[in-house]
């Protein structure tokens, strides 16, 4: 039998790195459809899974992808697919099925330029508003961005820890380049990997209620066939699983279903700073924007520019705090992604006035270059400087 | 009974006897067991359940033949029929 | 008054459990079905066909997509998920594969399973996949008040179909045979018997069982085509003929002659799961099944 964690170092593809991330952290069960660039993660579970016990299925398309990803989860196994923007679109009416019913899965978007059929081979960050929002009616879920191979590996293991611990849908936000770029991958032993489970249904089956909130506010979950005899369904739903039509009901289910997120933000919303102390201007990115960014401090500092960055490693719930913290005392936020402005309406509303926010971005198909990032830099710093 | 053909066994095997139980609350007043009881047994009643619907009244209990027929057609889960265990001399008579 | 009292509990007899109720989530009786709605005797037959196969209640699951008959994963005392429209099959296909243990039934209606579900079930049947596929088919969409459906007769008037519609209707058992189901029945709601038999059957094989149910909606496509409940359960009884393996080709529900039914497919083919295992996980497949 194969192993199920490749420990020791690789040369492997974002995707791939999704891939082990995900058989690692426990995942058993792969619904996909091919796309690109999202295809070699398919490839790589239809070759890994079967190895290590899961099931790997090429679905008729990603709604049906989606579907058996949260009927796999129901089961009570791990479960992941992944796409790029035209399969993610047509995901996300499903996606709001996990979310109502706190089905735990992962969702992997490797990023790449749209609207509809856009550039299938080329990387952009456009979807992460959809990301948020992309089903209909409020719900809260958590999206991660990885910008190396290696953060792909271990986001990934992040990404199921957090779906099984809140019970929620967790986005892996990538992109065409992260996706399609090798390179070095280091993978520890499975024991120095912090894998998480859902907290399963436990005591009494006749008294069990499938909503009743438990610690941090997240139900245990029974799995179909544990005997628990639970209904699941998409309705606004009380405690016991069963369909009201009330305000009240939906009320008391949507508040819970947010709380849970929000309550937690300490746990899930994660960020990296880079020369925050003394910095003057901050860029925030996430993705691979991120490896730009790095060059462009660099950059920036040879010529004297106070620059600091903030990576976003948990884009949603978006780490608000973070930003909060830094907005009082720097000269400017600079968002760097591969947009025409998301995540950047996001640090604006934030900063709340007390720093002036710029956009280093475009509209998708290739990087950002370091050197419009630093023009930006030049750009925040002059008075009056446009943003 | 009338039959259309008669069986050869039918002196032979005994008849089934039910009885007829209607949850009357839950009925919609669909009439669809009172159509199809092979035996008549169903009739429409002239009392209203707490939902305002007109539950079947079991008119003729002692023709039931304990088919199942009303239970399989009821959209509601609404009637059923239970075996009455009957002496075999009282068997015989109504299979005659 | 007193008397009304004295002959509900005549009755009763005071004793008022259903042979189904342990089946069934009792504190949500009566549902949501208008009065002599197909999908109750269609239910009704399915649990007693799942009673009678014997198979663990415990690992039985059953899913349903959206609409009226979607309603059911909601009355039935099992595991039970009501998913999105038309999503049924790939939710029970993913929770199939993720438990090979479970017995899994998909009991939705012929507008989720065959308009906006279209693919998934064709999909479906192609691999084989173990599931016992269940369709109410009353002819339109009765949930959102009579619209058209893929399944509406030609010319049959609908809320979007006012003056007839100018489509034609899927042959549901030949189009479940075309794209590979394994066992294909049809049967109306006066069926309850055989309904049940075969769901029986679908129970305890393996393979994709598809088995579809005529059923009336009254309300909704009745009202409109001039067709009281009675008048509909009559045409089932007069106007179909029991012909089990009749050839699927043969089977549309509408036109001149009688609505065929009966038991058309039941064959033996290797499921998608049992394939897979001897494919990529020879470590799992027990030795001599299938």
């Amino acid at each position: 039998m194969p192993p199920v964690v490749l420990t020791g170092e690789h040369y492997m593809t974002g995707d791939e790195a999704i891939a082990e991330g995900a058989i690692a952290a426990g995942c058993r069960f792969f619904g996909g459809y091919p796309i690109t660039p999202a295809t070699e993660v398919a490839e790589r579970m239809a070759h890994r899974l079967p190895g290590v016990g899961g099931v790997f299925i090429q679905m008729e398309d990603e709604i049906a992808a989606m579907a058996s990803i949260i009927g796999a989860s129901c089961a009570g196994v791990k479960a992941m697919t992944s796409t790029s923007g035209p399969g993610f679109s047509l995901m996300m009416e499903n996606l709001g099925l996990a979310a109502i019913t706190e089905t735990p899965c992962v969702v992997v978007n490797v990023q790449r330029a749209g609207p509809s059929t856009g550039l299938p081979t080329q990387g952009a960050q456009g979807d992460m508003m959809q990301a948020r929002w992309g089903s209909h009616g409020d719900y809260s879920l958590i999206a991660l961005a990885p910008s190396t191979a290696q953060e792909a590996f271990h986001e990934t293991i992040r990404a199921f820890n957090l779906a099984e611990k809140y019970r929620v849908p967790v986005l892996v936000m990538t992109d065409e380049v992260v996706g399609h770029m090798s390179e070095r991958v280091v993978i520890p032993e499975a024991s120095k990997l912090n894998v998480i489970e859902r907290v399963k249904a436990r005591g009494r089956k006749d008294r069990y209620r499938p909503f009743e909130p438990g610690e941090n506010g997240v139900p245990p979950m029974a799995a179909a066939g544990e005997g628990y005899c639970v209904h699941v369904t998409g309705l606004t739903h009380d405690e016991r699983g069963y369909p009201v039509m009330t305000a009240e009901c939906q009320e008391s289910m949507q508040t819970r279903l947010f709380a849970k997120i929000e309550r937690n933000l300490d746990d899930i919303a994660l960020t990296r700073g880079f020369f925050l102390d003394d910095a003057e201007i901050v860029l925030v990115s996430y993705g691979v924007s991120v490896r730009t960014c790095r060059a462009a401090m660099e950059e920036a500092r040879a010529l004297g520019y106070k620059v600091g960055l903030l990576q976003l490693l948990t884009v949603w719930p978006f780490p608000e705090e973070a930003v909060r913290a830094l907005a009082g005392r720097v000269k400017a936020f600079i968002t760097v992604e591969i947009n025409l402005g998301q995540i950047s309406l996001e640090v604006e509303r934030l900063a709340a006035g007390l720093a002036p926010c710029f956009l280093a971005g475009h509209c998708g198909g290739t990087l950002i270059s370091p050197d419009a990032v630093v023009e930006a830099v030049k750009r925040a710093l002059k008075p009056g400087g446009k943003q | 009974m009338n039959y259309w053909r008669v069986p050869l066994d039918a002196e032979v095997i005994p008849l089934t006897r039910g009885q007829v139980h209607v949850v009357e609350d839950r009925c919609k007043g669909c009439g669809y067991c009172i159509a199809y009881c092979p035996k008549k047994v169903l009739a429409p009643s002239e009392h209203y359940n707490k939902k305002g619907y007109h539950p079947p009244l079991v008119a003729k209990p002692a023709d039931c033949v304990n088919c199942h027929y009303c239970e399989s057609i009821c959209p509601e889960f609404a009637i059923f029929s239970v075996e009455i265990p009957c002496s075999p001399d009282a068997d015989r008579k109504d299979a005659a | 008054m007193a008397q009304t009292a004295k002959k509900q509990d005549q009755t009763t007899g005071g004793f008022e459990h259903h042979p189904l109720d342990d089946l069934l989530r009792t504190d949500r009786i009566p549902h949501i079905w208008c009065p002599g709605c197909g999908i109750g005797p269609t239910f009704s037959a399915t649990l007693r066909g799942i009673l009678a196969s014997g198979v663990d209640l415990g690992s039985t699951v059953m899913v349903s997509g959206i609409g009226c008959s979607g309603r059911a994963a909601g009355y039935v005392k099992l595991d039970s998920y009501h998913t999105t429209h038309g999503r049924a099959i790939p939710f029970a296909t993913g929770m199939k594969l993720a438990n090979p243990k479970l017995n899994v039934v998909v009991f939705s209606g012929d507008g989720d399973l065959f308009a906006i579900g279209g693919n998934h079930f064709i999909h479906a049947a192609r691999r084989n996949m173990d599931l016992t596929v269940i369709c109410v088919n009353n002819l339109n969409y009765g949930m959102t008040g009579g619209q058209a459906a893929a399944t509406t007769p030609h010319m049959a008037k609908t809320t979007t179909t006012p003056k007839g519609n100018p489509e034609r209707p899927f042959n549901l058992p030949l189009l479940a045979f075309a794209a590979g189901a394994t066992f294909v029945a049809r049967w109306t709601v006066l069926h309850g018997r055989d309904l049940m038999e075969s769901v029986q059957a679908a129970m305890t094989r393996r393979g994709f069982s598809f088995i579809e149910v005529l059923a009336p909606c009254p309300i909704n496509y009745g009202r409109r085509n001039k067709e009281l409940p009675l008048v509909t359960l009559r045409n089932y009884q007069v106007n179909t003929i029991i012909k089990n393996e009749a050839s699927p080709a043969e089977l549309a529900a509408s036109g001149s002659g009688p609505i065929v039914l009966g038991r058309f497919v039941d064959e033996n083919r290797e499921s998608f799961l049992s394939q897979y295992d001897k494919t990529y996980r020879p470590q799992l497949a027990p030795a001599g099944k299938e």
